[in-house]
């Protein structure tokens, strides 16, 4: 493909392509954007096109009657595609630079088509969301952009293509990309890059543009080139669904399978799924040699010390790192077939190497991806749908959420009937999502049946405790000093002998809610298992502060429901935002204002001030000691 | 957690190598009477390699199956019997020859007259014959504008025929291997490797590959740009000159369509700098493709490899 690995001397030694990576990524956008002109543009200016194909092509758009070469011709390869002129199916293209191999699954931008974007995401590292620079962000941009968001690739590069059609004008770029910015706020993406781009003219491209000398950023193909991959492997979490076993003899008998995550030794302890049944491993096989250590994508056979029964669809884990093991859970599912879902209808679903029976129990909402708005109450989900669904296997199922882990937290819906593949999901958290259908429909059922069960009541605990438990909730944007007074407040109440404990946003973020991102939905569900939290501690009798951003009044409203009456207060820290930014206490606003982060409450997000606070404390005018005070005094 | 180790960096053969390996397995897992396609051609030696690696140290659980048209050049056919003794396989023959006996298909005839199409048929014969229900195939994406649509579990209706436009979606790397009876699949495990990655392969893993790969002296003729070896299977015109050539072979298929090209790379490391600095692709030599645009996907859809 490219000459300059021509010198290569000794293919076993020095051959610069063995050492190479590779980077699968996505292509999405709309029909005109000139998603299949960038892509021949990428072969063509990095010379991965041969005479032949181009022999070909030059040949199909002169018989189509086409003044220019149309490079789009290379990709859209079946009959049908090349009559309509449009890309049907997801096409897989090929191209390598010294530096890296590249995968690249083109996927059209139809709007019928959505379940061939979500097939190319699924397995992409990156995705490039072609959007049209003479036409701005259109709908079909911002449903690239969700599908992303929500099949977890880890970096976005926005092409803003046809930059020569608005004379290469920077004001343009910008407008485009905050628009993009206010959009990206709503999802869960954390590194976007945006690049002005001609893909026809070749701007930006493979070469820095020199019509651009505004655009400080690299062209497309350095960036391609450069973005880091392998960092977002779960090293961590050990699985290994088993998926074919070797028993060639009496002596030997290997589990076979991919890493999907996390990493394994000889000698390491491990559990069988579903068993429970714990052992070692005792070796791990290859053809080459056995293996000090095998890592995730790892190809290997593991034989382990003792005689377990373990067959294809079970999964081998560290003794002290298991996943969920449940048969109900709640998924992210995009419909993928023209026969909508149907609840309560029996269904097959694989997942890992394991396949078994499946019912949709409930469908929670269904996600509008132009306005990202979650529409209730529905009862059915369509072609190119994507929907919030409760599902019941009739076997357990050993999973993560998909968030922490793609290849255990992702699984397909088979019909029956048909045998066709008509659904893609990707898991949530299984117990607490469960848990919170139960306290949804808890709630909704009767608003005391909460506080039945403890053995030991709360009055008890505050008699011996001499104060009574309370509950202070610290909302406002970063940099507003929450932390700091809630830190001093704490100190000051444990000085004086009382119960307290402090919950703080970065703190859980860490741990408990280390599954969550920034979206809206992931907020929510932060703050919802935050008040969880503090109402254990606060029926512990201690005095809960909480500080959190939580920018949304109605996550706040659903912490306040979790307490007797009265008892959730509220306090507001507030500054102006000059201050905020001044403080920057995390570095946040720097990063935002450098485009690095979006959706920063306080920055780019709202943040809605309480309705019916105890206590607001505006801390350009109050000092840290003044504001405990104000809140001591309510005590 | 303190124990976490760096993960290396992963070379992109070693992933396309590990892929390769997991979708042969869910094959053997998936599939009651799969078969490894073998042309002798590298790319289902590449294969027959990885299947090697698959089930160390147990045997490679399928048969080979080779469609033979009659045409091919006997070092291929050396080859494969070469690599059945050596790894104790079983070898399954389907014959163009005596589809043609049996009346099934009809010889072409005329100056490019090729059994390649021919091969559908007894391709097809032989995979009912046998009742197989996955045939695993050396298809790569990057070879031509059809293939590039291709699952990598591809289902065929009880005709053995592909329908493009309605293929399964196929996620993550979950397969889907379900069929009705009669019906069946292909697979292709190395569906997302390209030439070099092959060449490269070879190279790394010290593969055995056939001595045509390699250049050699030969008798060929040129048509329409096209060098063709000179064998009994192939018409030559009265104007087509014989000349004797150093060439080598960049893929092999039956002796009548496929072209040699003018080469000197002897040894593994000239061939890859040879294929670095190609400018045609290894199919630019295949007669069989340049029938019309759209060759390859007719064929496919009728059943081809």
């Amino acid at each position: 493909m490219s000459d300059t690995n021509g010198q290569t001397k000794n293919p076993n030694n020095d051959n610069k392509y063995l050492d190479m990576d590779l980077l699968r990524f996505t292509t999405a956008g709309s029909v005109d954007d000139g998603k299949s002109t960038l892509i021949g543009r990428l072969f063509y200016d990095s010379k991965s096109i041969f005479e032949d194909q181009m022999e070909a092509i030059e040949k199909s758009s002169k018989s189509s009657g086409e003044e220019e070469v149309n490079l789009a011709l290379l990709t859209d390869g079946l009959k049908a595609e090349r009559e309509q002129k449009i890309t049907i199916d997801v096409a897989y293209r090929y191209f390598a630079t010294p530096k890296r191999k590249f995968i690249i699954a083109d996927t059209p931008g139809h709007t019928q088509y959505t379940r061939n974007m979500v097939t190319g995401a699924s397995t992409a590292d990156l995705a490039v969301i072609l959007v049209d620079a003479s036409k701005g962000l259109l709908t079909q941009s911002r449903r690239h952009a969700f599908i992303s968001s929500l099949l977890q690739i880890p970096h976005l590069v926005v092409a803003i293509n046809k930059m020569d059609l608005v004379d290469y004008d920077e004001k343009v770029f910008n407008e485009i990309v905050s628009e993009f910015r206010e959009f990206a706020k709503k999802l869960n993406v954390t590194d976007v890059t945006y690049i002005p781009i001609s893909a026809l003219k070749g701007d930006n491209v493979v070469t820095k543009s020199e019509n651009m000398p505004w655009y400080q950023g690299s062209a497309m193909l350095h960036h391609l080139e450069n973005v880091k991959v392998d960092a977002d492997d779960n090293i961590v979490d050990f699985r290994f669904p088993v998926q074919y076993v070797i028993r060639p003899n009496q002596n030997f008998r290997g589990f076979s399978g991919r890493v999907a995550s996390g990493h394994i030794r000889p000698g390491d302890e491990v559990t069988i799924l579903p068993s429970g049944l714990h052992s070692k491993v005792k070796e791990i096989v290859t053809r080459e040699g056995n293996l000090d250590i095998a890592y995730p994508g790892d190809s290997v056979t593991i034989t382990i010390e003792d005689e377990i029964d373990i067959s294809r669809g079970d999964m081998i884990v560290r003794k002290n790192n298991v996943p969920t093991v449940r048969n109900d859970f709640e998924a992210y599912l995009c419909w993928m077939n023209e026969k909508p879902m149907e609840l309560n209808k029996q269904y097959i679903l694989q997942h890992t190497t394991k396949t078994t029976q499946v019912f949709a129990e409930d469908l929670l909402y269904r996600m509008n991806v132009d306005t990202l708005n979650s529409e209730e109450g529905i009862s059915e989900l369509g072609l190119n749908e994507i929907g919030r669904v409760r599902f019941k296997t009739s076997q357990p199922l050993f999973f993560d959420a998909y968030q922490i882990n793609k290849k255990t937290g992702s699984f397909i819906i088979i019909d029956p009937a048909t045998n066709v593949t008509v659904g893609a999901g990707m898991m949530r958290a299984g117990s607490t999502v469960s848990e919170e259908s139960k306290s949804r429909m808890a709630r909704k059922k009767s608003p005391n049946v909460v506080w039945e069960p403890w053995n030991i009541q709360r009055k008890e605990r505050e008699k011996r405790n001499g104060h009574s438990s309370e509950i202070f909730w610290l909302t406002g944007i970063s940099g507003a000093g929450k932390s700091t007074i809630a830190k001093e407040l704490e100190r000051r109440l444990f000085d004086e002998g009382k119960q307290t404990v402090l919950l703080d946003g970065d703190q859980v973020r860490h741990g408990l809610n280390g599954d969550l991102g920034f979206s809206p939905t992931d907020r929510a569900e932060n703050i919802r298992r935050v008040g969880e939290v503090a109402r254990l501690f606060y029926e512990h009798g201690n005095i809960v502060i909480c500080t959190f951003v939580s920018p949304y009044n109605k996550d706040r409203e659903g912490v306040k429901e979790l307490f007797p009456e009265g008892a959730f207060k509220e306090v507001h820290i507030t500054c102006s935002p000059e201050t905020a930014q001044k403080r920057d206490p995390k570095g946040l606003y720097a990063k935002a204002k450098e485009g690095k982060i979006t959706g920063l409450t306080g920055y780019d997000a709202d943040h809605e001030a309480p309705e019916d606070p105890v206590l607001t404390i505006n801390t350009d005018e109050l000092s840290v000691d003044e504001a405990v005070n104000r809140i001591l005094e309510l005590l | 957690m303190n124990k976490m180790s760096e993960k290396k960096t992963q070379s992109h053969l070693k992933e396309l190598e590990n892929e390769g390996i997991y979708v042969m397995r869910e094959v053997a897992a998936q599939f009651d009477r799969p078969v490894l396609l073998f042309s002798g051609g590298k790319d289902s030696i590449v294969m027959f390699h990885l299947a090697l690696k698959a089930f160390y140290p147990g045997k490679i659980p399928f048969p080979l199956m080779h469609i033979d048209t009659g045409h091919n050049f006997p070092e291929t056919i050396e080859f494969r019997d070469h690599l059945v003794e050596k790894y104790g396989v079983e070898l399954i023959v389907g014959s163009v020859q005596e589809s043609i006996d049996k009346g099934r298909v009809e010889e072409e005839t005329g100056p490019d007259a090729s059994r390649n199409a021919l091969q559908t048929t007894t391709l097809l014969d032989t995979l009912k014959e046998y009742q197989v229900d996955a045939a695993l195939g050396g298809g790569r994406r990057d070879e031509e504008k059809a293939r590039a649509k291709e699952r990598f579990f591809s289902h065929r209706d009880v005709f053995g025929q592909w329908d493009p436009k309605n293929q399964r979606p196929e996620l993550w790397n979950l397969y889907n291997g379900r069929k009705k009876p009669g019906e069946n699949f292909r697979v292709f495990p190395i569906s997302n490797w390209t030439e070099m990655d092959v060449w490269q392969y070879i190279a790394q893993e010290e593969i055995e590959i056939p001595s045509l790969y390699f250049a050699h002296e030969r008798k060929v003729f040129n048509r329409r740009g096209v060098w063709l070896a000179d064998t009994e299977f192939v018409n030559r015109m009265e104007d087509e000159e014989l000349e004797t050539k150093t060439v080598r072979f960049r893929t092999i298929g039956d002796a009548t369509c496929t072209g040699a090209v003018l080469s000197e790379a002897s040894n593994m490391e000239e061939i890859i700098q040879e294929v670095a600095s190609a400018r045609q692709t290894e199919r630019g030599n295949r007669h069989d493709d340049k029938r019309s645009e759209t060759a390859m996907e007719d064929r496919k859809r009728q059943g081809y490899f």
